[in-house]
């Protein structure tokens, strides 16, 4: 296990973000010039619902800090009630996460909508700043330790 | 391996300034299966567009990835032109760099980075596209409009009028709704019957529209273009080809204590009925909660009358089916329950009337022939309270937080129309606000203040109570700081007004969403009013919001325009990205049936052949012309067999890959 | 039971009895599928009949003729969950319900230097771990009950989410510790996904090539890893909580403990629901509430922990 000083620590986001409301939330809050850090990387997709659990392991397991999803407010889904699955869904994930030790700060939903440009940047300000304070995400690269105990 | 094309737009100054478009087309060449990579001021430009089919041309590129802005922005735009350089508009793929990447970030070194890594993961993507055909669906050129009130007999008159069939279903014996209960509408004062009865005479006369009234829809299945709809006709027990309306047997009826629903239950009809004399269409209806001879056998006075011979007890309801393209909801309002509000004393005094019943009070049909009367005693009222606001704008659980926004101009049209017939007549008005956006709406408000002198009070009432003949209204007057007690003879009451109960089931039917009050939800609040989210429903009048009878006629043609624009189609062009179910690996567990908001999952027992299976199994199939492509069917597959084309799992796990590489 | 079985087969009412039979040791008994009246003499009913048999239908559904299957109160669950997800023909099934005094544990057994079934005094203490958190003895679906008053005894039962719940308290890198410690163990015999009445998928994504997290495509950890968790979400709304994963890991690994924290969550967020209990119901997570509570709860809960 490395050790990484946390001062120069940068993290890997990976935000995905509905088609609808959260992308294009996203490209608002790039046409109101709102900065957020460069270590989010957006990965657009149809609807919150479409974030396979897998998806979101896989980015752990691929060195990822931390992984957001983005979409509609409930209630405003695009197909209606997409983000209700993802909502449990997620709830749900989260918590084993949590209940398998994994720092569950390193893990969000959040409600981003078309018009909230401002809030997305400042959701991704936030994001950033909590992983960052995290420091790298080991345990879910490692949760299968390889070495004997 | 495809042959991909990398091209980075600078976007003038907007992407060049912060990313250095250079050293990202130089890093792209590096990545597998690049075999172009440039870089131009502006990739939507002419020639942007032309670099771009040219290289498609001369590299036999299999796949673009556009590095510029939002894909929201110009991906319909590169799809265009690799279509026309003959590549598939599906092997294109966006990689964000303006909006998610040069706009918001101010380090050119690390904007530039950041761009690498976007551009990487398209061109990752673009490694797993497949290319893409959207499908082609047959249009059922003939139109279902759900509710027969003014806002359905617009819309189907206009889809009639481009020469489409449609059919109006109405779940009471006439159509007309609720603008046939009205007297006079604002701000002209002219007569409701006046200019609605010619319009249902024309709906009835259309040669292309068929009135299906006491009917309601069963079930609807089916998708956009080709709806399958199942209509009840409720047994009548009059047959309405042999009625002539003569309304002999309605006179002669002993049955006497059902409820009159048009004058909203102000006065009594007989068990058969007319609702009104301009009903349409024109024929008696038996209520049989009400009638002597189907209730105990015994009567059948109406059928000794009916010199028609239209009577037939035996009558049935009678269930048909239906292909339509395109529904229209047009469900309609009514007002709440006023009951709800015991501090106005609605329900124990009978000279506290709604809204609605004091239209019917007030009109020449009306239980009263048109002359205002005091419901309890008859009595010519000498002062009237008009209280706005009941259950409009009202947090608690007995109200709707919304405006229902007609109430401040038809409360000042009563009050206007009460001081023109009976200047004899003190009218109070109580508001919270007069709202009166429209056209002409504030003047005629004004006429009301000022030519008619009612007298509006800024404030709410408290409490309604008896006294005597009475009715003691105490509410406050907020202007002049003070509480007041008026001695009153009639309270009416703007009763905040509700998505018809009926709307509940509609929506249901046709998966269409609701908002948290039930009124239809748009597919965009302000570029699709009138359309569904569910396509090939669409939505008219009050069922989507409150709304008057003007805005409900504009509504109702808007929604019979998108209608009249989906039928004039022979074929329906589909969504290409869309749920596609693997056969082989399907379950057959119907778990992602469940969880598709459009119905368009339908299991089959299919013959089924692969290396480790074969012979009939259970499997999930997608009409991909009703699939709208969210996913949810996706990830609720515990094997995988479901994906999206598009968005494949390997194409989003690539993704992944790219950016944590 | 013998009876019943040897009836049914020799009126040609079933085609085929799947029950138990003794497998590589006398305590190890195994699913089986008798055809004839004779092979029946091999069929075994008793404190080691802990395999939940409801899974094996699934092939037999497309078999000609009926099957009868003996199974216990709570493999009830899982056949009932295994309708509802249309693995299962009904018509094609005659359910004998079995009463069950809790299964065996062996290995407990062994510690106690108890070396047969007849020579168990306190039952209790060398009950499967599963069993400890029994869910009861009424049958859920049956065609026929072969019961008596002993089986139909209750067993002493905790609170099955007493074992979730400690882990809960533990700090995050006490629980990160812990299951480590567990699932480092795992040796991906697949054994407990091959026994999981819900995990019955016609392929594994973990097996399927083509899937982008099958490990033989895909040499990277990332399949070893989170199998485990991706199996727990596949299953999770769906599990009966049967226990069988536990029961058959070579490992020890305590498996139930995932699937219990969903169950756990699921019935805190959502409203409590057994798998199982109603054929035709709709799972959690393949259902929604507009008012369920945000995902925020996660990181509330652990705040006010």
């Amino acid at each position: 296990m490395q050790v990484t000083e946390n001062k120069a620590f940068k993290p890997l986001i990976v935000a995905f973000c509905c088609n609808w409301c959260s992308y294009a939330g996203a490209d608002l809050a790039g046409t109101s010039r709102l900065t957020y850090p460069a270590d989010v990387k957006i990965i657009r997709v149809p609807c919150s619902c479409r974030v396979n659990p897998l998806f979101i392991l896989r980015a752990f397991q691929r060195g990822a800090d931390g992984v957001i999803i983005c979409g509609c407010h409930p209630g405003d889904c695009h197909y209606t009630t997409g983000n209700y699955y993802a909502r449990r869904r997620m709830t749900t994930l989260f918590s084993m996460l949590d209940y398998l030790g994994i720092e569950r700060a390193r893990t969000r939903v959040e409600w981003v909508s078309a018009a909230e440009g401002v809030k997305f940047a400042s959701v991704m300000n936030d994001f950033v700043k909590t992983v960052t304070e995290l420091g790298e995400n080991v345990k879910l690269g490692d949760l299968r330790c390889k070495e004997s105990l | 391996m495809q042959r991909i094309g990398v091209f980075v737009c600078w976007c003038g100054s907007n992407i060049a300034a912060t990313v250095d478009v250079q050293a990202v087309a130089e890093a792209m060449k590096r990545e597998p299966g690049v075999v172009y990579a440039a870089n131009y001021q502006y990739m939507c430009s002419e020639g942007g567009q032309k670099l771009i089919s040219d290289a498609i041309h001369e590299y036999n590129l299999t796949g673009v990835v556009i590095c510029s802005c939002s894909p929201r922005m110009h991906e319909a735009t590169f799809r265009k032109t690799a279509q026309r350089a003959g590549l598939n508009p599906y092997m294109v793929e966006i990689a964000n760099i303006r909006e998610h990447c040069s706009w918001i970030h101010k380090d050119k070194a690390e904007a530039t980075e950041k761009a690498i890594i976007l551009a990487r993961t398209a061109v990752a993507k673009v490694q797993l596209n497949a290319p893409l055909t959207p499908g082609e669906s047959p249009v059922t050129k003939r139109a279902l409009v759900i509710g027969g009130g003014i806002a359905g007999i617009q819309t189907a008159l206009d889809i009639a009028d481009a020469g489409f069939e449609v059919d109006i279903v109405e779940k009471t014996p006439t159509i007309g709704g609720r603008m046939a209960q009205l007297d006079k509408t604002f701000p002209t004062l002219d007569c409701a019957a006046c200019i609605l009865t010619p319009k249902m005479v024309d709906a009835a006369q259309n040669e292309k529209i068929d009135l299906l009234t006491y009917s309601e829809v069963e079930s609807v299945s089916g998708f956009v273009g080709n709806f399958t709809v199942k209509i009840r006709k409720k047994a009548r027990y009059v047959d309405s080809t042999k009625c002539t309306g003569c309304g002999a047997c309605t006179e002669k009826c002993p049955s006497r204590k059902g409820l009159n629903e048009f004058n909203m239950g102000l006065n009594t009809r007989g068990a058969i009925y007319i609702p009104f004399a301009q009903a349409i269409p024109n024929v008696a209806t038996i209520d049989p909660t009400q009638c002597l001879k189907l209730k105990s056998g015994k009567c059948g006075l109406c059928e000794k009358i009916c010199s028609a011979k239209a009577i037939d007890y035996t009558q049935k309801d009678e269930i048909i089916e239906r292909q339509y393209g395109a529904i229209v909801a047009a469900t309609g309002f009514k007002p709440i329950d006023a009951s709800k509000y015991d501090e106005y004393g609605y329900s124990d005094n009978p000279d506290v009337v709604t809204s609605l019943e004091f239209e019917r009070l007030m009109n020449a049909a009306g239980p009263n022939k048109g002359v205002l009367l005091r419901p309890s005693d008859k009595q010519h009222p000498h002062d009237i309270v008009f209280i706005q606001c009941v259950g409009s704008r009202c947090d608690d659980h007995r109200g709707k937080s919304y405006c229902s926004k007609i109430c401040c101009m038809y409360t000042a049209k009563h009050a206007m129309l009460v001081r023109e017939k009976y200047p004899d007549t003190n009218v109070h008005v109580f508001y919270i606000d007069v709202r009166t956006p429209g056209k002409n709406f504030d003047e005629f408000y004004r006429r009301a203040v000022e030519q008619y002198g009612v007298e509006y009070i800024k404030g709410m009432v408290g409490k309604v109570w008896k006294n005597g003949d009475k009715l003691m209204v105490q509410g406050s007057d907020l202007l002049n700081g003070e509480q007041l007690l008026l001695e009153t003879d009639m309270v009416v009451l703007a009763t905040a007004i509700e998505p018809d109960p009926s709307a509940r089931s509609v929506a249901t039917m046709l998966t269409a969403s609701m908002d948290t009050n039930d009124f239809f939800t748009e597919a965009h609040a302000k570029l699709r009013p009138v359309e569904s989210p569910t396509a090939g429903v669409f939505l008219s009048g009050t069922c989507q919001g409150p709304k008057d009878v003007p805005e409900t006629v504009a509504q109702a043609s808007a929604a019979a325009s998108k209608v009249i624009g989906l039928l004039s189609k022979d074929k329906m062009i589909t969504n290409p990205c869309v749920a596609q179910s693997n056969e082989l690996l399907c379950n057959g567990c119907s778990t992602c049936e469940r969880v598709c908001p459009y119905g368009a999952i339908t299991y089959v027992d299919k013959e089924v052949r692969g290396p480790e299976v074969r012979g009939v199994k259970r499997v999930a199939q997608v009409n991909p012309a009703v699939c709208q492509g969210c996913g949810a069917c996706t990830v609720s597959c515990p094997s995988g067999a479901m994906d999206l084309k598009g968005f494949t799992n390997r194409e989003i796990m690539a993704e992944v890959d790219a950016i944590c590489k | 039971m013998l009876n019943v079985a040897r009836e049914k087969l020799a009126s040609g009412e079933v085609k085929r009895v799947l029950g138990w039979e003794k497998g590589e040791f006398w305590y190890d008994l195994t699913p089986a599928f008798f055809e004839t009246e004779e092979s029946l003499n091999g069929f075994v009913y008793n404190g080691f009949s802990g395999a939940n048999l409801s899974k094996y239908l699934i092939k037999a559904r497309d078999w000609e003729g009926k099957t009868l299957v003996f199974l216990k109160p709570c493999d009830t669950l899982s056949f009932n969950q295994l309708l509802t997800e249309h693995r299962i023909d009904r018509e094609k099934v005659y359910v004998v319900g079995a009463g069950c005094k809790g299964m065996l544990d062996y290995n407990k057994m062994k510690k106690l230097g108890i070396r047969k079934e007849a020579d168990v005094t306190d039952r209790q203490a060398v009950l499967l771990g599963k069993c400890l958190a029994c869910k009861g003895k009424t049958f859920y679906a049956f065609d026929e009950v072969i019961d008596d008053e002993e089986a139909q005894k209750p067993i002493e039962v905790e609170d099955r989410f007493n074992e979730v719940k400690k882990i809960e308290a533990l700090s995050p890198e006490e629980r990160f510790a812990f299951w480590r410690s567990q699932l480092s163990k795992c040796i991906r015999c697949n054994a407990c996904r091959n026994v999981c009445p819900a995990c019955s998928c016609v392929k594994c994504v973990f097996d399927n090539p083509n899937s982008g997290v099958a490990s033989k495509a895909n040499p990277d950890d990332f399949e070893e890893n989170l199998f485990h968790i991706i199996r727990a979400f596949h299953v999770a709304g769906r599990c009966t909580d049967c226990g069988e994963c536990s029961r058959v890991c070579p490992q020890g690994i305590p498996l139930h403990l995932l699937n219990r924290k969903f169950i756990k969550d699921i019935d805190e967020l959502y409203g409590d629901y057994q798998a199982g209990l109603e054929p035709g119901s709709r799972a959690p997570l393949v259902n929604f509430d507009k008012n369920d509570p945000d995902p925020k709860i996660v990181m509330e809960r652990g705040e006010n922990a």
